[in-house]
């Protein structure tokens, strides 16, 4: 399997929760009557710093919070957006939900699998550029076919406009 | 205004009226607009009159079970002691519903205005907004539209200057269709995995860490300020002959349709005028074949289902469906049912949070069956196998989830038996490789 892109293997962690991560995170524990309530902000900080979330990152979390790492793996295995294995620099989320099968997405994923050159669903390209997932429901049925670049939420895509939108994700 | 399109005339804009109008999303173009008057109206009653307008409106959920909104907070207790909660559901993920993330993204202070009006009815001085974590506009457009709040005295201290505290909170969350469900959603607001829990207690007694809770979908809460300023004898009579069913919907329609998009009508407005003339009917050569119209949980409607059929909670019940969320899937002609309905099942099984044996294994295997089907490697038997699933799959869970999954195969063997037939028979070619 295609590892570009990775971070370097967990033998040396640096912790995310330090400086102004760290403070926006106590910061956060104000709005909330626990603070395991602040689990699924925290994990979005570590995929934030570091693009996925490892064990190291999830034991990091459960000592914040005062569980433990077992538990903090259950619920980031529970969500999707969350990546247990790094992934390409650009994550494109492709739906192809019936509203969207009906208007074409499955055309449009692999329009996309093409020219990332991605071989396949959750695969990460060989130069580390890309990683295609398949979504079910992007909540955008009214402009088939929605697609989410990073944090980027782009409507109505087309086999035909996907060369143009994917040039400026290096 | 409307969004994507101009409004329809046959449409009756409220929550809409702005969709679209840029100028709408900040604080002072809301204020503009007679924002937050609502909210101080509210403010110079009881909470518990405020209640009672709403009941009086007549206003149910908008997320999909209908329930009567004011009566929902009259169950929250009085005097209890304890800190209340309220959460906006705004993980709108129902397949084929995307009307939340159109008031999210044009209108946000309508929606801050509703849940602060509904805090305060309530009784709570927190209230939670998650949002679907892919929802990343709605997300950025909210958390903007809390801050101006904040700093224009809206939210904080005093509610307007004058009222209780009152903080809003916007969660993010990261991708798991099941946090729709509110007892779900709760888990996943407390940090857990989002597992719907057992009812009872229900949230209003035991809720969000184990307080008295209050979960209302973004249009419900959206509706709120307007019935506040035009009184609830005006919502009431916003209704085509049902007074079980009143006030405006938001409508998506999406899939074989020429114009989709989000349209608003009073209830008991027509389906089929808003298929065939608002939503501007097929495409060119093409026919209707089916449609489901409340998002992807309910049962699937054929041509002569829809004749006359009218959209209000009641009259969709009539014709065999569910009114629901509102999210309108319409098919034509090319639409091959058996992989729709497919695909439908493959979006259940990926969503089902596996807690329990009904929805982890017959989500699952109704994928697998399907599938050997669609490889044109079914049996004849497997119909009925599926209907037997299906039967195992509703009303024996803590959720809903297996019972959606099951709604559009059992409506679609029913309906549209001859092309499960086609597959079975070899009439028609595999769609799917076999494995």
């Amino acid at each position: 399997m295609s590892m570009a892109g990775a971070s370097a293997p967990e033998t040396s962690y640096q912790p995310v929760f330090t400086g102004e991560t760290k403070a926006a995170l106590e910061a956060l524990f104000e709005r909330y009557p626990t603070k395991q309530a602040c689990m699924l902000p925290a994990l979005w900080m570590v995929q934030e710093a570091r693009g996925w979330i490892s064990e190291s990152a999830m034991a990091e979390v459960a000592e914040i919070l005062g569980v433990t790492p077992a538990y903090v793996k259950g619920v980031v295995t529970f969500y999707t957006m969350y990546y247990t294995h790094p992934v390409g620099r650009n994550v494109i989320q492709v739906c192809t939900t019936s509203p969207c099968n009906l208007c074409g997405a499955e055309d449009v994923m692999r329009a996309i699998l093409k020219e990332t050159g991605c071989e396949e669903l959750g695969r990460t390209s060989p130069d580390g550029r890309f990683t295609v997932q398949e979504v079910e429901c992007l909540g955008a049925c009214g402009f088939a076919t929605p697609i989410l670049v990073n944090d980027d939420f782009i409507e109505s895509v087309t086999p035909e406009r996907v060369a143009g939108l994917l040039e400026g994700y290096e | 205004m409307g969004y994507p399109h101009p409004s329809h005339e046959k449409e009756t804009v409220v929550l809409s009226q702005y969709f679209g109008d840029e100028a709408a999303r900040s604080y002072q173009g809301w204020v503009e607009r007679g924002g937050y008057k609502a909210l101080e109206a509210a403010l110079a009653m009881e909470p518990d009159a405020v209640t009672d307008v709403v009941k009086a409106s007549g206003l149910r959920g908008r997320g999909g079970a209908g329930f009567p909104t004011g009566l929902k907070w009259s169950f929250m207790p009085k005097d209890s002691g304890k800190n209340h909660y309220l959460v906006c559901n705004a993980d709108e993920s129902e397949p084929g519903t995307f009307k939340d993330r159109e008031i999210m993204r044009w209108t946000p202070h309508a929606l801050i205005e509703g849940c602060a009006i509904g805090a305060y009815a309530i009784g709570a001085e927190c209230c939670y907004i998650y949002i679907r974590g892919e929802f990343t506009e709605p997300l950025a457009v909210m958390a903007k539209a809390v801050a101006e709040a904040y700093d224009n005295g809206v939210l904080g201290e005093k509610l307007m200057g004058t009222g209780p505290r009152l903080d809003i909170v916007i969660h993010r969350g990261a991708g798991a269709y099941i946090c729709g469900e509110e007892t779900g959603l709760m888990n996943s607001l407390e940090g857990r995995r989002g597992n719907p829990r057992i009812k009872p207690p229900f949230p209003a007694q035991a809720g969000l860490f184990g307080l008295p809770t209050t979960v209302n979908n973004v249009e419900t809460l959206t509706a709120v300020p307007h019935i506040m300023t035009r009184g609830a004898d005006w919502y009431k009579e916003i209704c085509l002959g049902n007074e079980k069913s009143t006030g405006t919907k938001l409508y998506s329609v999406c899939g074989h349709v020429q114009k989709p998009g989000n349209y608003e009508l009073a209830m008991g407005s027509s389906l089929e005028e808003l298929i065939f003339e608002m939503a501007g009917g097929m495409r060119p050569g093409r026919t209707f074949k089916a449609v489901i119209p409340g998002g992807s949980s309910v049962p699937i409607m054929d041509a002569d289902d829809i004749k006359g059929c009218l959209l209000d909670y009641e009259g969709v019940v009539e014709r065999g469906s569910m009114l629901g969320s509102g999210g309108v899937i319409v098919m034509d002609d090319s639409a091959d049912m058996v992989y729709q309905i497919y695909r439908l099942t493959r979006f259940y099984a990926h969503e089902s949070c596996a807690q329990c044996t009904q929805c982890r294994e017959g989500t699952a295997w109704t994928v697998k069956i399907l599938e050997r089907i669609l490889a044109g490697q079914g049996k004849e038997s497997d119909l009925d196998l599926l209907l037997d699933l299906a039967d195992n799959m509703t009303g024996k869970t803590i959720c809903v989830l297996s019972d959606s999954c099951a709604a559009p195969v059992v409506s679609g063997i029913a309906k549209f038996r001859s092309e499960f037939d086609a597959y079975l028979s070899g009439s028609r070619p595999p769609a799917l490789a076999a494995h």
